[in-house]
């Protein structure tokens, strides 16, 4: 066979039972004070660094991670559980969510011991907030085309050039950034990149908005004139960016943020035809929970092969590429199912406010985190036709 | 999977590949090929894997009969394996011993019902009964006053209106006129005509999964050997994303039927939402896959695999038409809609989540 896709069964153990109802429990007391609003995914701030906070005391950041850097050596199943429940009650994970599942990671790799020991404790007290910076105006898919610079000079780097779409450089502390230290050579073009560890808010920096579609202001240009980065902030091989990216994405591609980023539209759908649905309602229902459960055991399928220690980078970029078509079309179909609700229904208004917001966020569903162009040429190369 | 699935699994493909080479079978037009490979199916004792020894069966798991039923859909093999494996299952769950030879099971549908009468003979009609036409026995399911009974029904003394199915195998409606069974059973407490039509939904979803499988297969072979405008067809970006689409479906198939088996063999009752929002998600999954999926594998290979010389069909039409067995993927998703709705919007991320 080609292929051989493995989508083996795997269930969350038992003990992530216990806590899911802490997470539970946590989250519905956070609604009852007020913090968030679980109806509302339209948040005008979801910056919320006291939450960060309550949540980095539960242990709940940076779990996975080595109990000297502030973890708490639990499963990768277990951070899964947290991550899915927070994603669902719609909770402002904004400040921390980057931070708990790319740039921690990526530092527990390749950052010297002084650094590690400095920030991801502070990562795992939900203190600290990151950005990744790896667009730039004509470079997002090809990443390889990355031209913002990185010169050498006495002790470590200065930077120029624009990064852009940043999610949250306005309110982040740290940048894990892609910059160009020598050019791509005739044999290989991916070389030349390396990583770094950006501090932000410092001179040099410049970052400014950029109003979404959703009337957000949730990413940014963020401008680097002359920054100066230390030596000691170089993340992995110098010209060797390349090789660092890839085995990470599976981590960034099969998540739960991956399919239910609209899911709250379902819920509420639910909730408006009420306990006896027309047929069209309740056929079209049905076909969706069918879809976010597949999409779900999927997501847990890869999650447990990360767990077990393998890559599987071609499932994962199944998991993206068919998780988010299908959370891009969730607020279109529930939209259609939609249109027969009883004028009556108390949460018509709620429903019809969160399709708004669904319909204006489903664009960006395919593009962040590597288009469904790249995911599919991944998932071409591993059947073996690139 | 366990190291006995392996083992059984490897076995049946072994005796598939051994005698249902698809470039034979498709070639063979009198079908001479069935009976060798029916006789080995049945000395390897797969047709009865879910009966226990007692009951005249080889007594595997429900785990590795599963496993075969993947690797059947992967070989879309055209005689009554699964339905023989249903059949033995549900005269399993009245105790009630399985004979040799071919069965099925009535009905296979969520329509249809059969009726206990008062003399213990069995009336009712069932359609798109898949093998009907093949089967020496059917294992029938049959509500009564008392409930649900399980019930052997010797073939010859059925009316059978012989049908072919989109897939080309037998599909026939099956008719009871105060049938005498070979011998009723009362089914066991919370086993419904549901539970039947789950389990075979599930059988079909895995058929299905399989049949996925062997399609890309066959579609990234064909498109790495097809040269078009001076290269492969394999190097155009736009048969690329399709065959990255056709592994999304056979993944997503493979994934919903593999988690509801599991689900199904680790259950201690067939009676719950859990088992319930896996099975009916897979089938009314693995048939979306089985859409979708075909319909690339065919753009895939052109004129070539609309020919009937060319194997594509024999997957393709099959996954087609397993979407309508046991319950279509629109029946179940009414049905699941509505267990949903009945639960409650707050009750749904709870159940997934479950899962």
């Amino acid at each position: 066979m080609t292929a051989a896709l493995r989508f083996d069964p795997i269930r969350l153990p038992e003990k992530c039972e216990q806590l899911r109802k802490e997470v539970r429990a946590f989250l519905a007391e956070e609604i009852a004070a007020g913090t968030f609003d679980p109806h509302a995914p339209n948040r005008e701030d979801n910056d919320a660094p006291e939450f960060s906070r309550r949540v980095g005391a539960k242990g709940w950041l940076g779990m996975t991670w080595p109990k000297k850097y502030g973890g708490q050596e639990r499963s990768f199943l277990e951070r899964y559980v947290v991550t899915e429940e927070m994603r669902v009650a719609n909770a402002p994970t904004r400040r921390f969510f980057v931070a708990d599942r790319q740039s921690g990671p990526v530092l527990l790799k390749y950052a010297p011991e002084h650094i590690k020991m400095d920030i991801l404790p502070r990562i795992c007290r939900g203190e600290v907030c990151f950005a990744i910076g790896m667009s730039e105006p004509n470079s997002g898919s090809d990443l390889f085309a990355a031209k913002t610079r990185a010169t050498k000079t006495d002790g470590g780097y200065l930077i120029n050039g624009t990064k852009i779409w940043t999610s949250s450089a306005h309110i982040a502390d740290y940048m894990i950034a892609i910059f160009r230290t020598s050019p791509p050579t005739k044999e290989n073009r991916r070389h030349g990149l390396t990583q770094f560890l950006v501090k932000m808010k410092q001179p040099g920096i410049q970052v400014n908005p950029i109003g979404q579609i959703t009337g957000q202001f949730e990413f940014n240009e963020v401008v680097f004139t002359d920054y100066f980065v230390p030596d000691d902030h170089v993340l992995g091989e110098v010209d060797g960016a390349w090789k660092q990216a890839t085995s990470e994405l599976a981590y960034e591609r099969s998540g739960p943020e991956r399919f239910l980023e609209t899911y709250y539209v379902l819920t509420e759908l639910v909730r408006a035809v009420g306990k006896n649905p027309d047929t069209r309602s309740a056929e079209g229902i049905g076909r969706l929970v069918a879809q976010v459960h597949t999409m779900r055991r999927m997501s847990v399928s890869v999650a447990g092969m990360l767990q077990a220690g393998k890559e599987p980078v071609v499932e994962a970029s199944i998991v993206k590429d068919i998780g988010t078509v299908w959370e891009q079309q969730l607020p279109h179909r529930v939209r259609d199912l939609a249109a027969f609700v009883e004028e009556t229904a108390t949460n018509r208004e709620t429903l019809e406010k969160q399709l708004d917001f669904a319909i204006k966020t489903a664009p960006k569903l395919t593009i962040q985190g590597g288009t469904t162009e790249v995911l599919r040429g991944i998932i071409a190369r591993g059947l073996g036709l690139r | 999977m366990a190291e006995s699935e392996n083992i059984v699994a490897e076995t049946a493909e072994k005796i598939f590949a051994d005698l249902a080479d698809a470039q034979t079978i498709n070639h063979d037009k009198q079908g001479a090929w069935k009976a060798p490979l029916w006789q080995a199916l049945t000395e390897a004792g797969l047709p009865l894997s879910w009966v226990p020894d007692n009951l005249g069966g080889s007594g595997a798991s429900l785990a590795e009969g599963f496993s075969v039923l993947n690797v059947a859909g992967r070989h879309a093999i055209a005689v009554p394996l699964a339905e023989t494996m249903l059949a033995g299952w549900l005269l399993t769950q009245a105790k009630i011993a399985s004979p040799e030879g071919e069965m099925t099971v009535v009905p296979a549908s969520p329509k249809d019902r059969v009726t206990l009468n008062a003399d213990g003979s069995l009336s009712g009609r069932a359609r798109g009964v898949p093998f009907a036409k093949d089967a020496k026995h059917f294992a029938v399911l049959a509500s009564g006053k008392d409930g649900i009974s399980i019930a052997l029904v010797d073939a010859v003394k059925c009316r059978i209106e012989s049908g072919i199915g989109l897939g080309g195998d037998h599909n026939d409606t099956v008719t009871l006129d105060k049938v005498q069974p070979v011998i009723t059973k009362p089914a066991p407490k919370g086993f419904e005509q549901t539970t039947l039509m789950l389990m075979g939904g599930v059988a079909r979803s895995l058929q299905i999964a399989g049949a996925l499988e062997a399609m890309l297969d066959i579609s990234v072979r064909y498109s790495n050997e097809r040269v078009a405008f001076e290269k492969k067809i394999s190097k155009f970006q736009a048969v690329q994303h399709n065959l990255a689409r056709l592994a999304g479906e056979n993944a997503a198939a493979l994934a919903a039927a593999t988690s509801a088996a599991d689900t199904i063999v680790s259950a201690k009752s067939l009676d719950t939402d859990a088992v319930f929002l896996e099975a009916a998600s897979a089938k009314i999954r693995c048939s979306e896959a089985a859409e979708k999926g075909s319909g690339i594998a065919h753009q895939v290979h052109g004129a070539i695999g609309f020919t009937i010389e060319h194997i594509l069909h024999r997957y393709s039409l099959r996954a087609l038409a397993w979407r309508d067995d046991f319950g279509s993927e629109s029946y179940w998703a009414v049905e699941l809609g509505k267990l949903v709705a009945n639960r409650g919007a707050d009750e749904l991320w709870p159940l997934v989540a479950s899962r």
